[in-house]
């Protein structure tokens, strides 16, 4: 337990995933999980820039109450492809198909997913559903809102929307292929010993994920096969004046689109919980709960959807079910941070560049959360409903919670990726540039919508211009936040420090394995006997001799 | 996977089963239950699917969590249709196009 | 391209793969259902309101051509699940034989699918432009029964009175039965597209007791086509028929 899993004669340099096979078929073609991360790498990568295009180009159009860039009629069409491109081929993609494509193997002790061809599949079908919403995007755009209501999409809009629905249909898809793929490999490709409670909890993390994953993007693809459907050929099931029903279409849109929300932000808090324990050399608390609430999560979360359905002439009974429920689905996140705060108390918090991202979560996806509550409270939400509270609260969560979690998780995983290290200074910097500019950018906007400014308009009254001013500069700084990463990250393959194979050090599996690992991850099948996030029982991870590590305060 | 092998003789039993269900549901869609037309109906169609899941699809000799995947999906599928119609079936008479009618418009279901 | 019965090379033993492959298409399958789930649940919500629409448009579907096809797909059911057993007990050639069996029943349900189809082009019941629930009792054929096409008349002019907007309801009747018979055509349509695959490698003698996994999870995936009938079978052709 206490060597790598290599055999003896073993030395540098070795073959690794990177430089197992050159050309591009070899990683066109390839089966290789590792390789199929980096290729969503890219393509997440891509898709970023699209829908961060469209947020500047937001941001600079609200610089002046009359709309200072473009017209009402392209205005609608920033925002749309804004959520279009920045949820469904960035945030749900990102964190699973990168990390956990990458990761959960080698935190199982496997040679690589249960399916390596479906992996690969996924990986083109999420490039032939995002060429469909390229074309839609470069054909006269979307207008609809991401959220497509009819009869909006169905009938009336005269932008590109059937491409993007195929798109979007289409990309379902690679979701739920990957959700599958995860779920079969995490319950039978375990490594011996490695038992559920032993599993690192970003694996409990990513098998939560999975299961909204498969359970929810059918109904999402379904509708939006429906609301294509009637689009192309007349139907009417939304379309009232044909006896359709508009509200049939929300009940099925937000049955799959709220938990996808917890697709976003389930992968980005199980990289929390690995980044906290180890930088703060401390034993996870309360493991158990932590694996359990991930699960809670995803089961509750397919309770709450009509709480985005409150305005729409909901009865008093149903509202308050929902309501109700909403509340609930805020417990376990809630326990979540009680542990992760519990873990840091008395630990020996080193400040690395994946720490700050973690707390940084932590705090902004507090607040997130929170307002997430004061939505959910039905008064309030008739005050606030469709106005820059609602987009605040879920930039907090998808920004603050989710993107922070996933560039937490690239610096802290990048050392085992590449075996090269970042400059930690510059990074630390970034991280600390990102969480000001975000704050600039969206703090100011839940004034704006608690003071009545609504989303989705392209003007404002004049008395909101400063609030919006602030938040347009507080994006200038945010992207610069999210640019110099890009920067470092590709400098240091050329000039980076190497990493080797347990730089932090880390209690993981995937730790054991060389960095960058070859492609069957290890060469012998390791059998686990150790319990996760133990620093204690590890003295292969060269932690100073004799140095005390935090008190561990007890385990599930 | 269980090795365990059905027999033919099972699946015959199983087949003649289904062929009686399909019969019962057009013999009783022919007769007036008024509402309860649809839960017959149903009820069979739910008996024909179990079986079909048990002894077909070898649920039965599955481990566990086969079940468990099984009752997964029923579940999900109940969460969608239940909360939905707690929402269809509080909202008041025609505040929209498809809330429960009045009732001097009945509608048997 | 591995050949069938070989370890594939992220598995430790074929048993840990034939798990993982019984899981998969399971877990595909509740998939199928939360798919297929989204088309019950509109159907569920638009019967409730138009009740006397969906029993007009009930009734126009050909009950002894359903029924038929009901029983055909139940056949084909039978005989994927004999194809199994053949592979376990080791009889080669009864696999490829029942695995051809369940192929011809199911290309005759998607057979008899298209007559039903066509019918209901011809009768304008098509959803889109020119649809329109009386042109048949208007323009009844040759060989429609007189004495029918006026009771049907009748009970439409009943029906008008009831619901003006008939054809507009009934036009989502059959949106949904287009919708949910042509998804489930097309998931037929890939399953006969797996049993040819089947049928190939059953030649080649390959399923045997210890390896006949493909055989098991692609009748695994046909039996749940067949339950997705069970429940439209009634739920579309049932619908009021005791008037």
């Amino acid at each position: 337990m206490s060597e790598p899993f290599l055999p003896p004669q073993h030395k540098e340099p070795h073959e690794d995933y990177l430089n197992a096979t050159y050309g591009i078929r070899s990683w066109l073609l390839t089966t290789d999980h590792k390789r199929i991360a980096l290729l969503y790498l890219v393509s997440v990568t891509f898709f970023f820039f699209v829908g961060g295009i469209f947020a500047t180009m937001i941001r600079i159009h609200l610089l002046t109450p009359s709309g200072a860039l473009v017209t009402p009629e392209t205005y609608n069409k920033l925002f749309t492809m804004h959520g279009v491109a920045m949820i469904f081929f960035f945030l749900i993609p990102s964190i699973p198909a990168v990390l956990g494509n990458f990761l959960i193997p080698l935190m199982i002790g496997a040679k690589d997913l249960a399916f390596p061809k479906i992996n690969l599949l996924s990986w083109y079908i999420y490039i032939i559903g995002g060429c469909f919403v390229l074309y839609s995007f470069g054909t006269g755009g979307l207008d609809t809102g991401w959220t497509f209501y009819t009869p909006l999409s169905s009938i009336y809009s005269n932008s590109a929307v059937t491409p993007a629905v195929i798109g979007i249909f289409i990309n379902g898809f690679s979701s739920i292929l990957t959700g599958l793929n995860f779920i079969v490999t995490i319950h039978t490709m375990r490594a011996p010993g490695m038992t559920w409670f032993r599993l690192p909890l970003f694996v409990w993390a990513h098998y939560a994920t999975s299961l909204v994953m498969i359970l929810g993007t059918p109904v999402v693809a379904i509708t939006l096969l429906l609301a294509g459907l009637e689009r192309m050929f007349h139907l009417g099931f939304f379309n009232p004046a044909l006896g359709g029903d508009p509200i049939l279409f929300q009940h099925l849109f937000w049955f799959y689109s709220h938990p996808a929300v917890y697709i976003m932000i389930l992968p980005s808090m199980g990289v929390v919980s690995e980044i906290i324990p180890t930088l703060a050399r401390k034993p996870i608390f309360g493991y158990s709960f932590i694996a359990g609430s991930s699960i809670a999560i995803a089961v509750v979360g397919f309770l709450v959807w009509a709480h985005h359905m409150f305005v729409t002439g909901e009865s008093t009974y149903a509202a308050l079910t929902f309501s109700f429920l909403s509340y609930l689905v805020a417990i376990p996140s809630a326990v979540k941070v009680f542990n992760w705060t519990a873990t840091l108390y008395k630990g020996s918090i080193s400040w690395d560049t994946p720490m700050l991202y973690a707390l940084g979560f932590i705090g902004l996806f507090l607040i997130g959360g929170l307002t997430g509550l004061f939505l959910a409270c039905l008064g309030l939400d008739i005050h606030i409903h469709d106005t820059y509270f609602v987009i605040a609260h879920f930039h907090y969560i998808m920004v603050g919670g989710a993107v922070m979690g996933y560039l937490g998780g690239l610096h802290f995983w990048w050392p085992k990726i590449t075996n090269k290290l970042y400059p930690e200074s510059l990074s630390r910097l970034a991280a600390v540039i990102l969480f000001i500019g975000f704050n600039l950018t969206f703090f100011p906007q839940f004034i704006l919508g608690y003071l009545g400014m609504p989303r989705r308009y392209h003007t404002y009254p004049p008395e909101f211009q400063v609030l919006n001013v602030l938040s347009t500069a507080g994006a200038s700084i945010l992207a610069l936040g999210y640019l110099l990463p890009m920067a470092y990250f590709a400098w240091c393959m050329r000039y980076g420090k190497t990493a080797g194979m347990n730089p932090w050090p880390a209690t993981g599996l995937e730790w054991k394995a060389p960095s960058p690992p070859p492609t069957e991850n290890f060469l012998v099948t390791p059998e686990v006997n150790w319990e996760p996030y133990d620093f204690h029982s590890r003295p292969d991870l060269g932690l100073a001799a004799g140095a005390p590590l935090a008190p561990a305060h007890g385990d599930d | 996977m269980s090795e365990h092998i059905v027999s033919p003789k099972v699946y015959l039993v199983i087949f003649f089963t289904l062929m009686t269900g399909t019969a019962i549901t057009v013999w009783a869609a022919f007769h007036n239950f008024g509402p309860f037309n649809v839960v017959i109906a149903l009820a069979i169609a739910s008996l024909k699917a179990t079986l079909v899941v048990l002894y077909f699809m070898h649920a039965r000799y599955s481990p566990q969590r086969t079940h468990l995947v099984i009752l997964c999906a029923v579940f999900w599928l109940g969460i969608m249709l239940a909360l939905t119609l707690t929402d269809y079936t509080t909202r008041p008479p025609h505040a929209s196009h498809l809330a429960p009618p009045t009732r001097s418009h009945p509608a048997p279901v | 391209m591995h050949r069938t019965g070989e370890l594939y090379g992220q598995f430790e033993t074929l048993e840990q793969q034939k798990e993982s492959a019984a899981l998969g298409m399971w877990v595909f399958l509740v998939t199928e259902v939360l798919f297929f789930g989204g088309l019950f649940l509109a159907y569920a919500i638009n019967r409730h309101a138009y009740f006397e629409a969906f029993g007009i448009g009930s009734n126009t579907l050909d009950i002894k051509l359903g029924g038929f096809n009901t029983v055909v797909l139940i056949m084909s059911s039978l005989t994927m699940a004999m194809a199994v057993w053949s592979a376990q007990v080791g009889k080669k050639r009864l696999v490829s034989i029942f695995l051809i069996a369940t192929l011809s029943l199911g290309t005759v349900f998607l057979g008899v699918k298209v007559i039903e189809y066509k019918q209901k082009f011809d009768h304008h019941l098509i959803p889109g432009h020119g649809f329109d629930m009386r042109y048949r009792t208007e323009n009844p054929s040759q060989t429609d029964d007189p004495k029918e096409i006026a009771l049907e008349k009748e009970e439409l002019g009943k029906a008008f009175t009831q619901d003006p907007d008939i054809n507009a309801h009934g036009q989502l009747y059959f949106s949904l039965y287009f919708a949910m018979t042509g998804l489930h055509a097309l998931h037929m349509i890939v399953g006969a597209g797996l049993l040819v695959w089947l049928i190939k490698v059953s030649f080649r003698g390959r399923f045997t007791p210890q390896y006949n996994t493909p055989v098991e999870i692609v009748g695994l995936y046909w039996h749940f086509v067949d339950i997705v009938w069970i429940y439209l079978f009634p739920l579309l052709y049932l619908i009021d028929r005791h008037r």
